[in-house]
């Protein structure tokens, strides 16, 4: 299964149409999307399943049963595959579309595109492919272990001291 | 894990519990505030944030790890060009600060946290501000502005440490939530 999420805050149409075709020209029926609200005139695919919105534990609970998670390039989705050892394809917002208020997405793609089961897309078009590349069996390279469920420990101990020093 | 960040004073925390504020918008922010967590271990936390959802996690969270219950509050969600719910976030901020007068305030981001920054530098708390890992090319506009006010002001990029471009002064890298 393939989870699709764009974050709660906006819609990203460019994203979800991408997917919406792919599902199409792949017979994917396995995908679940969380798109936010379309209002009018946005984009509602007809090709999967969507929610505008999920509870946070419906949100875990798709991030645990996906295989894949296609997601914006919002740390909350980055994080949350991190943790369940999901690999996750992700697409930049970007402001010149009006997707954001800048382009803050763009650079988190490029830093953490380097590590293990992030693979990143930075345009619909590089999308197909890398959703192709990522979606065959076996091939997206995931996290060996799963995340650390805490900050690093030097980040920890930093704070720690400040807030116990006299 | 909470040990590894045991010092001298731990047994001073028990005496008097520390009272901590730990703010964020809910979304990216608040997972990475929320892994800052064994920070606040054995103090009087209180938790400020834009989404009732999260009160049932940090409740879950506290029983499972043996903390005392946490406070929980909301405030509306705004972004900055928002400006009668900036206003309005800023109420709420203030009255939970002033309520819950907090030893330390601990955030990273978005503007909740720097209402909470500002009005808990008043207010004499210690004043920490993670900037997002989101922002890898600059910091955040509150990230930038509240350098000023903070005790300890951190980014997640140690290419980031001490740049020009996080404006006025240099914030510390001291290693990331993830």
């Amino acid at each position: 299964m393939i989870f699709l999420t764009v974050g709660s805050e906006l819609p990203f149409d460019r994203l979800v149409r991408t997917i919406d075709e792919w599902c199409v020209d792949r017979g994917r029926q396995d995908v679940f999307g969380q798109i936010a609200e379309p209002g009018t005139g946005g984009y509602r695919p007809t090709n999967f399943e969507w929610r505008p919105f999920l509870s946070t534990h419906d949100y875990d609970q798709h991030c645990r049963d996906a295989d894949l998670i296609v997601g914006h390039a919002g740390m909350g989705s980055i994080i949350t595959a991190m943790t369940y050892m999901k690999p996750i394809v992700i697409m930049p917002r970007k402001a010149a579309f009006k997707e954001t208020r800048n382009d803050h997405q763009i650079a988190t793609a490029e830093w953490l595109g380097e590590r293990n089961g992030v693979l990143v897309a930075q345009d619909e078009v590089v999308l197909r492919a890398v959703l192709d590349r990522a979606s065959e069996h076996g091939t997206a390279r995931t996290l060996e272990s799963p995340l650390e469920p805490y900050a690093e420990p030097r980040l920890l101990a930093t704070i720690r001291d400040y807030l116990l020093s006299s | 894990m909470s040990d590894k960040v045991l010092t001298g004073r731990e047994s001073d925390v028990q005496r008097r519990p520390r009272k901590v504020l730990a703010v964020a918008s809910s979304g990216g922010h608040w997972v990475q505030l929320f892994r800052l967590r064994p920070v606040w271990d054995g103090c009087d936390v209180t938790y400020l944030t834009t989404n009732i959802q999260h009160r049932e996690q940090v409740m879950a969270d506290a029983l499972e790890r043996g903390q005392t219950v946490p406070g929980f509050f909301t405030g509306v969600s705004a972004n900055r060009w928002q400006k009668f719910r900036l206003v309005y976030l800023l109420l709420q901020v203030a009255i939970v600060v002033v309520r819950t007068r907090p030893d330390m305030v601990i955030t990273t981001g978005a503007a909740p946290g720097y209402f909470a920054i500002l009005i808990g530098r008043c207010m004499r708390a210690r004043t920490v501000w993670v900037d997002s890992i989101a922002n890898a090319d600059e910091l955040s506009l509150c990230g930038k502005r509240v350098g000023r006010y903070c005790g300890l002001w951190l980014t997640q990029w140690e290419h980031l440490q001490g740049s020009e471009k996080a404006g006025a002064g240099l914030p510390a890298f001291q290693g990331a939530t993830l």
